[in-house]
């Protein structure tokens, strides 16, 4: 009897580990399976607002929109940089949330997959949106994705170093090029912007590439070569420090702020930052373009809001109602204001440059600027690659700006 | 196994030799009959300690194949398919064999990152074990403080990697960096260093960085492999007059050679993988030249989303730290045997 008992437990124990491991680690990825009929109290969200203010603000946003679609929302904040392995993990363990943020040149890489639904199933309106706006959250002819506020980079200027060197914002390349050579001396570099080898390198360099008609499509065009040598004579002629092959947009924005650099290119993300410091007299004009008269385009930035296909129908209704409330123009301009960022209608535009300010610049930019997904779609991550391949190879001197992106387009 | 070979082989012998003296009817045949009986109480036995030993490696075979076995088969299978962002939604990922080893191999980025990770690697071990093993040698003397600066030389085992890389890009820069003030107020030099933006120093600034990191490991290994080493040995050798480097040419060395190929193996598996680090301090730049096998496939997979080609790149440098991993083996097996 004794011997028998002590044979059956260790083989329950490894039948349990057997049958019992596959069993448990199945129904961690198995769909909380509802019928569409059952009425929805609650709605999951997941973005990557994780870091204070922008959490609380987004939080509020999305909080207000629940109670006035009757849901509660359960939401979830992941790092940036693990959002989208998090979407990828979701989406093969058919776990998605109701709602999804995603960074908008992400979109269109997450659509592409069948995971997100059209937006125009559920009868959220597109309209006022501006173009480019629009053209991020749209794959295949079809809007999927919506943002409510976006934002874009500009030319910040200390006005207390431009005004000691008797220096006017620069508006063409050749007075920016002016500019920076008077304003670099000693610790001061005249300019600073950031041309590392990730996205945000080739971000960086997307105003002046595109504002000269440069194109995505092919790099290996005269305008971008023309654009390419701006960068490098900059570079070259000390008035950017060779850092900035390493530096991030943050460490830009630290040089700006220590008085290191007399102008830099960044976001209006930074302006909480910069405004921390009352000694500090910053302004904001367009990035300039070669010849006066041409348009300044500026790249898109922003965070598109999202239903993914979680297979229930009346989640997913709920789920684009709120969807369309971040979108309303009310929770746009409250947004905005409170983010630093710009209203993606256009309607709203004018009024929202009135009543602030300081970005105005930037609202005035969001009505050009372009989506980087627009033309490629989800073939942008291998040419941005190519782009900011390019950049460090004409800056550090390894080639010329038009061998470089010669070299780079054809890799 | 040989449990049951055992067992059945008494089983059978006692069978035989029941049969065998029948007819003598004597004391042996009364004891055949029990040898018999004895036989299946034996084999049931036999079996059960079988199923049991089976039993005691479940668990382990569980987390092989699970953790290992798993994520290394699903590698190489990814690598021979088609794998985008949509596969993970709708489980599609079409064959197309050894298309992505070509598109990967045949990079032109491909020879740099590969010489990148052998000057890395090469200038990485070599610095990590010279300081190391001289740092050890060092310990061996007793002096005052010699327990608190040793655990103090372990500080840069305890730092998370991200930590340590934000910190030395900080130090590294090139216009306001503490190392080119430091040379700067020396008069070493005038203008500063581009330690990390000069496509000729990165590579060597990223290696110094992980030489720092890599030394507590090779101290820690080389420090316990001296102290195995019995002072007998260099009481004796001073009597012959060996002293000094002598000692160590002599004494200190071959005793070591086992605990130094360990540390050397597995510090070329350890460097060829080598990630956040140059991630957190150029990136792989500038212009690519701190790029690396591991930094490439992690490029493609992550950034690109060219999930098979960065499987394949993966591999290749799988098969690699594998060569490496077989001379471990082996090493340390002779290790065993002496």
């Amino acid at each position: 009897m004794k011997s028998a008992r002590r044979t059956t437990r260790p083989l329950a124990l490894a039948a349990a580990t057997l049958f019992g491991l596959p069993l448990f680690i199945s129904a961690c990825g198995a769909t909380p399976g509802a019928s569409s009929s059952e009425k929805v109290t609650e709605i999951s969200v997941m973005d990557y607002y994780n870091n204070e203010p922008d959490k609380s603000f987004i939080g509020d946003a999305l909080t207000s929109c629940g109670t006035q679609a009757g849901v509660t929302i359960k939401r979830e904040t992941v790092p940036g940089k693990s959002l989208i392995s998090k979407v990828l993990q979701q989406s093969s363990s058919k776990t998605l949330p109701d709602v999804l943020m995603l960074d908008n040149p992400d979109l269109q890489q997450i659509a592409a997959t069948g995971a997100l639904a059209p937006l125009s199933d559920f009868k959220v309106s597109t309209e006022n949106f501006a173009e480019g706006v629009l053209s991020a959250g749209t794959y295949k002819d079809k809007v999927y994705g919506l943002a409510p506020t976006v934002n874009t980079i500009a030319l910040f200027y200390n006005k207390d170093i431009l005004t000691k060197a008797g220096v006017t914002p620069p508006t063409t390349w050749d007075e920016l090029k002016a500019a920076a050579a008077k304003l670099t001396a000693g610790e001061q570099y005249g300019l600073a912007f950031n041309a590392n080898p990730t996205y945000e390198g080739t971000w960086q360099f997307l105003p002046v590439m595109w504002s000269n008609g440069g194109d995505e499509k092919n790099i290996d065009s005269a305008e971008t070569a023309q654009a390419l040598e701006l960068w490098t004579d900059l570079v070259k002629d000390g008035s950017v420090s060779s850092s900035a092959l390493n530096w991030t947009q943050a460490d830009v924005k630290d040089q700006f702020l220590a008085g290191k650099a007399a102008m830099m290119v960044n976001g209006p993300w930074q302006i909480p930052a910069l405004d921390k410091q009352p000694s500090l007299h910053y302004g904001v004009v367009k990035i300039p373009v070669r010849e006066a008269g041409q348009t300044a385009v500026a790249p898109l930035g922003g965070e598109v809001w999202t239903v993914p296909q979680t297979g229930n129908k009346a989640r997913q209704a709920k789920a684009a109602e709120i969807v369309a409330c971040m979108n309303s123009d009310e929770k746009q301009l409250s947004m905005a204001k409170a983010r630093n960022t710009i209203p993606s209608k256009t309607t709203l535009a004018d009024k929202f440059a009135v009543e602030n300010p300081k970005l105005a610049t930037f609202t005035e930019l969001i009505k050009t600027a372009r989506a980087r997904t627009g033309e490629l779609g989800e073939g942008w991550p291998a040419q941005a690659t190519k782009i900011y391949t390019a950049i460090q190879t004409a800056l550090t001197g390894k080639a010329s700006p038009a061998d470089a992106l010669k070299q780079a387009q054809g890799q | 196994m040989s449990l049951t070979t055992d067992a059945s082989r008494t089983a059978s012998r006692a069978g035989k030799s029941g049969s065998g003296k029948t007819g003598s009817g004597n004391s042996r045949a009364g004891k055949a009959p029990a040898g018999v009986t004895l036989a299946p109480r034996r084999g049931t036995r036999a079996r059960r300690e079988r199923i049991f030993q089976w039993l005691f490696l479940v668990p382990a075979v569980i987390y092989m194949a699970l953790f290992f076995g798993y994520p290394v088969v699903k590698n190489l299978v990814m690598s021979f398919q088609d794998y985008t962002t949509a596969t993970f939604f709708t489980g599609e990922a079409p064959w197309v064999g050894l298309a992505n080893y070509v598109t990967v191999l045949s990079s032109s980025l491909f020879s740099t990152s590969l010489l990148n990770t052998a000057l890395f690697t090469l200038g990485s071990i070599l610095g990590q074990f010279v300081i190391g093993l001289a740092l050890a040698v060092f310990f061996q003397r007793k002096f005052p403080l010699n327990g608190i600066l040793r655990s103090l030389l372990l500080l840069p085992w305890l730092l998370p990697l991200i930590v340590s890389s934000a910190v030395w890009r900080w130090i590294l820069d090139k216009d306001s960096g503490a190392l080119n003030r430091f040379l700067g107020e020396l008069g070493v030099i005038h203008t500063g260093v581009p330690w990390l933006t000069s496509t000729s120093l990165a590579l060597i600034a990223v290696v110094g960085v992980n030489i720092w990191i890599g030394i507590p490991f090779n101290l820690t290994i080389l420090y316990g492999g001296l102290q195995e080493i019995p002072d007998e040995l260099y009481e004796a050798g001073s009597l012959d007059g060996a002293t000094g480097w002598k000692a160590f040419r002599h004494i200190t060395w071959p005793m070591l050679r086992p605990v130094v190929s360990v540390v050397l193996v597995l510090g070329v598996v350890y460097t060829l993988k080598v990630l956040d680090i140059i991630l957190g301090l150029t990136n792989g730049g500038p212009a690519n030249s701190t790029q690396t096998i591991a930094t490439q496939s992690y490029e493609l997979s992550f950034h690109e989303f060219k999930f098979g080609e960065g499987a394949a790149l993966g591999n290749v440098l799988v098969i690699i730290s594998l060569v490496f991993a077989v001379l471990y083996l082996r090493a340390s097996r002779r290790a065993v045997d002496e």
